[in-house]
């Protein structure tokens, strides 16, 4: 216990230290560089996973395949991945960013086509009653009412995203991930802390992110129909 | 808002208890454990950094330790000696392959001057703490580096680390993490000529590849390669002379725990240290690295070769 | 003087290296299912405890929460002066802190899933508090908590790779190994084998869920 009580104490004074927050490896350029890696990556994602995920959970076609694709792409080891793309094509942006793709991706794809595939067929009975077509149905009912699961997918890959683009440091790049790579080694545990603080800090900033936005985009109606956390 | 505020500073307090508890106490006396070979004399355990050369090393060790009858358990890829120097120090490791000038200055003496490969072992013996020992010294060595591709050496003339005094302000070097903060390393490459690089690219050290790949395309202009490295006969890369000794003599050396060597084992060791070349290193390496050996089979080859496997 | 393109896989390489495979992925199973079957042990008391106190469940999703955002080479790293640097436990243990982040919500909502007149009938049938649990409560949970193990399962033989960053790893050493020596061939081979693992385990859940839960298979599709 009392290593550990050092730990904390130790990764307290390197946050606080005045030269951790200026320069090339200071925590404001380290922090926007992370901040970069994983908008990026899920601005991609997201673009993919949610045409792919309208598309087959409108038409209905499709859907096994989609979902079967989506486990083997979760169980792709992210690290194999980067140090893959890393050994084919050099080191860049494209070696951080493709794994981190390929890890966002599963979650909101899954949840985008089980959202749309879950809507009432009633309801959409009734929209197409009341004279929708195909793209109206999509936009006016089926995607608002399946919007609490799509949320929840995003959520679930823009944490972890978030914490695993810490592992650009492994392929020599910036980001949060330096401090713990780095702090390995050479030993600074303080370091390592410190990171994962940040790092922690980002996610849940993340998710009060995702909590303020379900109170402004989902309807009200549909609040509470599924698990907020 | 505040309620769920509260709920995760409490949630976050009662995650790291529970870490802190799991830590510590499960484990002791724990079946499934892996055997930890603190320091008996029944089995050897012979440890290597993460890069391919120390896993060489360590399975030639492994191997001629192996030949003489005795008991070795490998443990491959720890990493950093920042890492691994203190495992050695608690008995955990055994053997480990070293480089003596660089377990000088980067875990016993950060401020030793010693540069010749005499000078730091009588340092090393009278400064290593007890319960270790380095054993003989072979002649083959692997320094650090500063290495330049062939355009930057051309284009400022750079023979030696000094003719970078009035360049490295445009030039981005690149090495493993550990060396932005080691002496045999950017600290000491400042203190002694006085050079301030333009960005240092951090790598892990297994990552010599990706280094080799950003010098050759210029994406960084030097780099701390290691000089048994095939890649650089084989890219006309430049390794600048070091006349201020910021990089020490690095003489393959095992560093043992000496309650878990026996005389047999010293021996096996030594033989191995007595008949390693420079030259040897070089080669094999190039097997590892460019024909995509694995570095037991290469180890091998070369106990058989040089008359050390049985 | 160039070397010809290296290939994205030697397949010479394989059959020569299959007791080594063999090896690794025999321990990698180890180091990603031990973390699933301990966070499994304690998720089920601690989501029984949240689902009968709800006080408690916002503070433990909060905790599961923070668990799930550590990356995990940090928490790996962090666990070595307390486990030390060759113990499998300094994978394991924070592992299980990972599994737990999943398990543990899963085991909650799976308990909330029993509808209330079944618990009602089962109180009127004279099952007392622990008795319900086991025999009607955990039964009727069963699908969702299976959901969570197959999530956690796949995450945990995923990121055990990343402990290669601190020497151990299972398969993940042969990403290391391709690495550092711009080989492809064992990357790819220890990626794959950790997809093969990975579907294999999720399929073994599956079969495991229809014995567990013989009247859903009586009653054709339950969740």
């Amino acid at each position: 216990m009392n290593v550990f009580a050092d730990q904390v104490r130790e990764a307290w004074r390197w946050l606080t230290a005045a030269a951790q927050w200026h320069g090339d490896d200071g925590i404001p350029h380290r922090f926007s560089q992370h901040l970069g890696y994983c908008v990026l990556a899920l601005v991609i994602a997201a673009v993919i996973a949610l045409a792919l995920g309208l598309l087959v959970g409108h038409t209905g076609r499709g859907g096994f395949v989609i979902v079967s694709v989506a486990n083997v792409a979760r169980a792709i080891p992210t690290l194999g991945l980067l140090l893959l793309v890393v050994t084919v094509t050099s080191i860049g942006l494209t070696p951080v960013i493709v794994p981190l793709i390929a890890l966002a991706v599963p979650p909101i794809l899954v949840n985008t086509y089980e959202g749309i595939r879950g809507v009432d067929d009633d309801l959409k009975d009734a929209a197409e009653g009341m004279g929708m077509t195909g793209w109206r149905v999509l936009t006016r009912v089926e995607v608002p009412v399946a919007l609490p699961l799509i949320m929840l997918g995003l959520r679930t890959a823009a944490i972890q995203v978030v914490a695993t683009a810490t592992i650009a440091a492994v392929a020599g790049l910036g980001g949060l991930g330096r401090y713990i790579v780095d702090g390995l080694a050479r030993k600074d545990y303080a370091s390592v802390v410190g990171g994962s603080v940040l790092v922690v800090g980002l996610a849940l900033a993340v998710q009060l992110g995702f909590a303020g936005l379900r109170r402004v985009v989902i309807s009200p109606g549909l609040r509470g129909m599924s698990r907020t956390s | 808002m505040t309620r769920t505020f509260r709920g995760a500073i409490i949630g976050m307090v009662a995650a790291l208890t529970l870490s802190a508890c799991g830590g510590g106490g499960d484990d002791a006396g724990n079946p499934l454990d892996q055997p930890s070979g603190g320091g008996g004399q029944a089995n050897l355990v012979v440890g290597s950094a993460n890069f391919p050369e120390s896993q060489l090393l360590a399975e030639i060790y492994a191997q001629a330790l192996t030949a003489k009858g005795l008991k070795v358990t490998k443990k491959l890829n720890i990493g950093s000696r920042e890492v691994y120097y203190d495992q050695v120090k608690s008995g955990a490791i055994s053997v480990m392959p070293e480089y003596n000038g660089a377990l000088l200055t980067t875990s016993v003496d950060e401020n030793s001057t010693a540069v010749t490969t005499d000078e730091i072992n009588a340092e090393l013996k009278a400064k290593l703490p007890p319960s270790l020992e380095m054993l003989a010294s072979s002649q083959a060595e692997d320094k650090d580096s500063v290495t330049v591709n062939p355009q930057t050496a051309a284009k400022y003339n750079l023979k030696s680390i000094a003719d970078l005094k009035p360049v490295a302000k445009d030039l981005t070097i690149g090495g493993p993490s550990e060396f932005k903060t080691r002496t045999q390393g950017l600290v000491g490459l400042e203190k002694k000529y006085g050079l301030t690089f333009k960005k240092f690219q951090p790598f892990d050290a297994n990552a010599q590849a990706s280094l080799v790949k950003l010098l050759k395309d210029n994406k960084i202009q030097a780099a701390d390669l290691f000089t048994t490295d095939p890649a650089i006969t084989e890219n006309k890369f430049v390794v600048l002379a070091d006349p201020q000794n910021v990089f020490s003599a690095q003489n393959v050396t095992p560093l043992v725990y000496k309650q878990a060597v026996n005389a047999t084992a010293r021996a096996a060791l030594d033989a191995v240290s007595a008949k390693l070349t420079t030259q040897d290193l070089l080669d094999m390496m190039k097997q590892i690295a460019v024909d995509k050996k694995d570095p037991d089979v290469v180890a091998k080859d070369w106990l058989a070769k040089s008359g050390l496997n049985g | 003087m160039i070397a010809m393109r290296e290939p994205l896989v030697r397949w010479d390489w394989i059959g020569d290296h299959t007791g080594e495979l063999g090896e690794l992925s025999a321990h990698h199973l180890k180091l990603a299912l031990v973390p699933v079957l301990l966070g499994l042990i304690l998720a089920i008391p601690l989501g029984v405890l949240c689902a009968h106190w709800p006080t408690l469940y916002p503070p433990t999703v909060a905790g599961a929460n923070v668990l799930y955002a550590l990356p995990s080479l940090a928490l790996f790293m962090l666990f070595i002066p307390y486990t030390g640097l060759f113990s499998d436990w300094t994978l394991m243990l924070p592992l299980t802190l990972f599994t737990l982040s999943v398990l543990v919500p899963n085991v909650v909502d799976g308990m909330r899933s029993v509808p209330e007149p079944v618990r009602q009938a089962a109180t009127a049938m004279g099952f007392g508090g622990l008795r319900r649990l086991v025999r009607v409560e955990l039964p009727i949970a069963v699908p969702v908590v299976i959901a969570g193990v197959r999530v956690a399962t796949v995450a945990s033989i995923s990121l055990v790779s990343v402990g290669v960053l601190i020497g151990n790893g299972g398969l993940g050493q042969l990403f290391i190994d391709g690495y550092s020596r711009d080989f492809p061939t064992p990357i790819v081979v220890g990626s794959a084998l950790i997809v093969v693992l990975a579907l294999v385990s999720d399929a073994a859940l599956v079969a495991a869920q229809r014995l567990l839960t013989p009247w859903a298979r009586a009653r054709g599709r339950t969740t």
